[in-house]
C-alpha cells in the first residue's frame, strides 16, 4: 500500500516536472475552453452521487495529468468519484494480476486490439451498453467502431488515437538543403539525398526500441501491398516469406542500407532509444545529428524537451506514398469495462462522447478518433494537420500490425519482429534471411496462442 | 529469492539441533518449543516453501494454467534459442564475475594493508556497494554510451585513439550528381585522365559549412596554365539553394582548403598537390595523362569508439559494472580474513629470504583460501540471479545477446505471458543454486565445528 502511494506521488511529481512545457500549451487551451466548454453538452449522463470508479491506464506525465482533467469533468457532471490507477506495460498482464487478486479496475484503457480480444477471451471484458454504443455510432467511423468489436459485439470504445504515419523534420535543415516536403517514396529518397549533400545525415532511427522499426515496415507495407494484404499478414494468414514482404523489405533497404543516411550508422542507431532519436534531430542548431525522424504524433512530447518549437522549427509531413496511396497506420487506446455497473457504462459513454475528447484535445498532445471533435479544438497547426489526416483516412487506416500480433512476436524487446528488424537494420542485404527469421518467430508466436 | 529461500532452510536445520540436547525434558517443554517455532515456521512456509512448491506445480502446467503439460515447459527450456543464450551467458557470468571480483578484492585488500591511507581507500572502493543495482545500471548505461561526448568509456578510448591518429577534415564528403569522380578505396578517382593546360573541376558535396576548415575561402575556378595541370576542388553546394550550377563554382561555395590530390598513373602516384584556401591546386607536367585521386586520408571518419553495448561486448561490459560494485564487498571480507592471518608466519617467510611475491603467493593466499572460497561462492550465488544490471544496461537491440536466466524468466513470465515456462526457469535456477548452497553450508558447519 505504502509503495503504491509512493509510486503515485512519484508519478505526480514526474507529471509536475515533465509537464512544464505542456502547461503553457494547456494555459491558452483553457482560456478558450472556459468559454465554449460546458455550454452545450453533447451527452447526457446519469446522476451517480456516492459511487466510486477506478480507471487503469499506462499513461504517465502530462498525458495522465490531462486525462485526469477529463475525469474531473465526469465527476463534476455526475458526482461519481473516479480514481486513476497507473498501470504498467503490458497492461493485460497488469490487469491479470489485479483480477487474480479480485480487485479489477472498473474501466481499463487497452492499447491494442489484441489485448481487447484477450480480455474478452478470458471473460474479463463486459460488453458496452446501448448509451455507449449510441455515442460510438454518432461519433466514430465504421473502422474505428469495428476494431473495438470482438465476435460482432462492441467491447471497446477508442478514446485516444495515434497517427503513426508521420515524418518529422528539422525545418532549418530542409531550408539549408533546399529540400521540400516529399509526397512519394521517390521524392523522399531524393529529399534525403539533398539533405545528405548539404552535410546533414538524413534520418534518425531509434533502433534500440524495436517498435520504431516495425512502424517503418508497416507504413511501407500498407502503402505498397495494400490494406487487404496488410490484414492478412497481421493475422498471419499469409506468411512472412510472401513476395510482398520481400518487396517491402527491399524498399526499406533503400534507406536502411545506406549507412550514411542513418545517424550514427546502423550500429549507432541500434543503441539510440526513441526519445533520443527525436531530440537529436532537433538539437544542434544548423548541425543536428539528423534532418528527419519518422514516428507518430507522440514524438511532439519529445520535441517539447528540446528548444525547437513544433510548427516552426519542427515540422511534419505525412509518410509518403510508396504504392498508390499514402499509408495511415494508427494506434490507440480503447476504454473497456471490466466491472459492469451503471457508473462504468456512464464513464465509457462519456469517454466516447465528443465532450470528453474535446477537453483533452485542447490540452494538447492528444489525438482523438472521434470525428465530431472540432478540428479547431487542437491547440496548434501541426496537431490540426495530424488530426485532419487521421479523420480524412476514414476507414482506410490500419491499426499498428505489431500491436495486433501476439506479444511474443510484436511486443517484446529483443524478441520476435522487433529483434528481426533490428538485425535487418544491421544487415539490410539479407532480405531472404530476415523473412525466414520473421516467419519462424511468427509461426512460433501465433502457434501457441498466448 | 532462491538464495533467501536457501538461507531460510539453513536456519531451520540449525535451530532444531539445539533442543535435541535436552531430550529428557517433559512433553510440555516440547509444546512450548513448538509454540515458539510456530511464527517462524508459518512465515517460512508462507513466504518460502509455498512459493517454491507452487512454482514447481505451475511449471508443469501450460501458459493458461488450466491444462497439465507434463514436462513440455522443461522441454521448451532446452530448445528455446533465447533460453540457450541465457544459459550460456549465465555460465560466462558465473565463471568470470566472481573470479574477477575476488581477485581484485584480494589485490585491494593486500595492498591497502600496506598504504597509509588504506582505510580511506577501502572506503572509496566499498562505496559502490551503497548504490542500488538500479542506480548502478543507469550510471553504467551512461558510462558505456556510444557518443564520446556522453559516455566516459568511449571518451577515454577515443581520446587515446585520436592522440595517435587524427581524423580528417572532410569525413562525409561524397560526389554529387553527374560527378566526374567515382569512389575508389575510400577515396575518389576521376573517371577520365587529365592533361596539361586543362583546368580540372573536382566537386564534392556533403560537408556542412560549419564543418569546413576555418581557413577555407570562397572557391575560385582555376585558370588554365600551359605545361601545368590546374584545378579546383570545392564544396559544390550552396546553403539553402542546393547544388546551384552543377559542376561549376557558384559565388558563395567554399574551396576544400587542405585537400590532398594525387596524380595516379598505372597505380603509381606520380605527383601530389595540396589545395589552397580557395580550393585551387597545381600539378606539374609529369602528371599529364594521369587520373587524379582524392585519397582516402581526406575522408577518414572520426573514430567513434568501441561499441560497448553491441552484441559482442555487452556481456563483458555488464560484468565490468558488476565487478565495479562487488569488488569492494570482496575486499572487505578478504581484508577481515587478512587481519586474522598470523603475522609471525609472514615474518618467518621473510626471514627465510622469501621475496614479497613469494610471501603473497605461498603464504598469504593459502592462508586466505577458506575466505576466498566463501567470497567466491557467495558471489556465485549472487551472480546466478543477476537481473537488474542486465535489464537496465543492455539496450533493447542487444538485450537478447546479454540475456541471462533471471531476465528470461521475467520476459517469459511478464511480457510474453508464458508463466509455465517462467516457472520452469525458476525451478531450474533453484536447481543450479542448490549445489553451491550445499557447499557453502558444509563449509559453515565445518567452521563452526572448528
Amino acid at each position: 500500500m505504502a509503495a503504491a502511494v509512493a509510486a503515485g506521488a512519484l508519478a505526480l511529481s514526474l507529471a509536475a516536472c515533465g509537464g512544464s512545457g505542456n502547461d503553457k500549451k494547456s494555459g491558452d487551451g483553457h482560456s478558450s475552453g472556459a468559454s465554449g466548454g460546458p455550454g452545450g453538452a453533447a451527452v447526457t449522463l446519469p446522476k451517480l452521487d456516492g459511487t466510486t470508479l477506478e480507471v487503469a491506464a499506462v499513461w504517465t506525465g502530462g498525458e495522465q495529468k490531462n486525462f485526469k482533467q477529463v475525469l474531473a469533468e465526469f465527476t463534476k457532471r455526475t458526482g461519481a468519484k473516479v480514481t486513476f490507477v497507473p498501470a504498467q506495460d503490458p497492461i493485460i498482464n497488469f490487469l491479470g494480476s489485479k483480477i487474480a487478486g479480485g480487485q479489477p479496475p472498473d474501466v481499463a484503457l487497452l492499447p491494442q486490439p489484441g489485448a481487447i480480444k484477450q480480455a474478452v477471451d478470458k471473460k474479463w471484458a463486459k460488453p458496452l451498453g446501448p448509451e455507449a454504443q449510441a455515442q460510438l455510432a454518432k461519433n466514430y467511423s465504421q473502422g474505428w467502431q469495428d476494431i473495438g468489436k470482438v465476435d460482432g459485439k462492441q467491447y471497446g470504445a477508442y478514446y485516444k488515437a495515434a497517427n503513426k504515419s508521420l515524418i518529422w523534420y528539422n525545418a532549418k535543415v530542409f531550408e539549408n538543403a533546399g529540400a521540400a516536403e516529399p509526397k512519394t517514396w521517390q521524392d523522399l529518397l531524393s529529399t534525403a539525398q539533398k539533405v545528405y549533400d548539404s552535410g546533414v545525415t538524413p534520418f534518425s532511427v531509434g533502433g534500440a526500441d524495436g517498435w520504431t522499426l516495425t512502424d517503418w515496415f508497416e507504413n511501407i507495407y500498407l502503402s505498397q501491398a495494400g490494406p487487404d494484404k496488410y490484414d492478412q499478414l497481421a493475422q498471419h494468414k499469409i506468411k512472412w516469406t510472401d513476395p510482398s514482404v520481400k518487396q517491402a523489405l527491399t524498399t526499406l533497404a533503400q534507406i536502411w542500407s545506406k549507412k550514411d543516411y542513418i545517424a550514427g550508422g546502423p550500429n549507432g542507431a541500434l543503441q539510440t532509444e526513441f526519445p533520443v532519436s527525436v531530440t537529436q534531430t532537433f538539437t544542434g542548431g544548423d548541425q543536428p545529428k539528423a534532418g528527419m525522424v519518422f514516428e507518430g504524433d507522440f514524438a511532439q512530447v519529445n520535441i517539447g524537451e528540446t528548444k525547437a518549437k513544433v510548427g516552426t522549427d519542427a515540422k511534419v509531413f505525412p509518410f509518403p506514398a510508396v504504392g498508390s496511396t499514402a499509408p495511415v497506420v494508427s494506434g490507440g487506446d480503447a476504454a473497456v469495462i471490466l466491472k459492469d455497473s451503471k457508473a462504468a457504462q456512464a464513464l465509457v459513454t462519456f469517454l466516447a462522447s465528443s465532450d470528453a475528447a474535446t477537453i483533452q484535445a485542447k490540452l494538447g498532445g492528444y489525438l482523438s478518433p472521434n470525428k465530431n471533435v472540432p478540428n479547431s479544438a487542437y491547440p496548434n497547426e501541426v496537431q490540426r494537420k495530424i488530426a485532419q489526416a487521421l479523420i480524412a483516412s476514414g476507414d482506410n487506416f490500419r491499426f499498428d500490425m505489431s500491436d495486433q500480433a501476439p506479444q511474443a512476436f510484436g511486443g517484446t524487446p529483443g524478441k520476435g519482429e522487433w529483434k528481426d528488424l533490428q538485425d535487418f537494420l544491421k544487415n539490410p542485404s539479407d532480405v531472404a534471411g530476415t523473412q525466414a527469421k520473421l516467419e519462424k518467430d511468427a509461426a512460433a508466436a501465433y502457434g501457441n496462442g498466448s | 529469492m532462491t538464495s533467501a529461500a536457501a538461507e531460510g532452510v539453513a536456519k531451520t536445520t540449525a535451530t532444531p539441533s539445539a533442543p535435541r540436547g535436552r531430550k529428557s525434558v517433559t512433553g510440555t517443554r516440547r509444546t512450548v518449543a513448538a509454540l515458539f517455532l510456530l511464527p517462524a515456521l508459518v512465515l517460512l512456509g508462507a513466504l518460502v516453501v509455498y512459493p517454491i512448491g507452487y512454482s514447481i506445480v505451475r511449471s508443469l502446467y501450460d501458459s493458461s494454467g488450466d491444462h497439465f503439460a507434463g514436462f513440455d515447459n522443461y522441454k521448451a527450456l532446452f530448445t528455446d534459442d533465447g533460453i540457450r543464450t541465457a544459459l550460456k551467458n549465465n555460465i560466462i557470468w558465473v565463471v568470470f564475475a566472481p573470479a574477477v571480483a575476488t581477485a581484485l578484492g584480494l589485490v585491494f585488500a593486500v595492498l591497502t594493508e600496506r598504504v597509509r591511507w588504506g582505510t580511506a581507500f577501502k572506503l572509496v572502493v566499498f562505496m559502490p556497494m551503497a548504490i542500488s543495482m538500479l542506480a548502478a545500471g543507469i550510471i553504467f548505461r551512461l558510462v558505456y554510451d556510444q557518443d564520446p561526448g556522453k559516455g566516459v568509456a568511449n571518451a577515454v578510448w577515443v581520446g587515446i585513439h585520436d592522440t595517435f591518429a587524427q581524423s580528417s577534415a572532410f569525413p562525409k564528403a561524397h560526389p554529387g550528381r553527374n560527378s566526374p569522380l567515382r569512389a575508389d578505396h575510400g577515396g575518389f578517382l576521376t573517371t577520365s585522365p587529365v592533361h596539361t593546360g586543362q583546368s580540372v573541376a573536382l566537386p564534392l558535396v556533403g560537408v556542412a559549412p560549419d564543418q569546413m576548415p576555418h581557413s577555407a575561402k570562397k572557391a575560385v575556378q582555376a585558370t588554365s596554365e600551359p605545361g601545368k595541370i590546374t584545378g579546383t576542388t570545392w564544396q559544390d553546394f550552396t546553403r539553402g539553394k542546393g547544388v546551384g550550377r552543377l559542376g561549376a563554382v557558384d559565388p558563395s561555395e567554399l574551396g576544400y582548403s587542405g585537400m590532398r590530390i594525387e596524380a595516379v598513373k598505372d597505380g603509381k602516384v606520380v605527383a601530389t598537390a595540396k589545395a589552397a584556401d580557395d580550393g585551387t591546386f597545381t600539378l606539374p607536367a609529369k602528371a599529364d595523362g594521369a587520373l587524379l585521386r582524392l585519397p582516402a586520408g581526406n575522408f577518414k571518419e572520426p573514430y567513434n569508439g568501441v561499441d560497448w553495448l553491441g552484441p559482442s561486448l555487452v556481456t563483458p561490459a555488464i560484468i565490468g559494472a558488476y565487478v565495479w560494485m562487488w569488488a569492494g564487498f570482496a575486499m572487505v571480507l578478504i581484508a577481515a580474513g587478512l587481519a586474522g592471518v598470523p603475522r609471525e608466519l609472514l615474518e618467518a617467510a621473510r626471514v627465510d629470504g622469501a621475496n614479497e611475491w613469494q610471501v603473497f603467493r605461498r603464504v598469504t593466499v593459502p592462508l586466505l583460501a577458506p575466505v576466498l572460497a566463501v567470497v567466491a561462492v557467495t558471489l556465485m550465488i549472487n551472480v546466478l540471479k543477476i537481473f537488474d544490471l542486465v535489464f537496465i544496461i543492455a539496450p533493447g537491440s542487444s538485450q537478447d545477446d546479454a540475456n541471462v536466466l533471471a531476465l528470461e524468466l521475467y520476459r517469459k513470465g511478464f511480457s510474453e505471458g508464458r508463466p509455465g515456462v517462467a516457472s520452469a526457469i525458476a525451478v531450474f535456477l533453484l536447481l543450479l543454486v542448490i549445489p553451491v548452497m550445499l557447499f557453502n553450508m558444509r563449509r559453515l558447519r565445518r567452521e563452526v565445528r572448528r
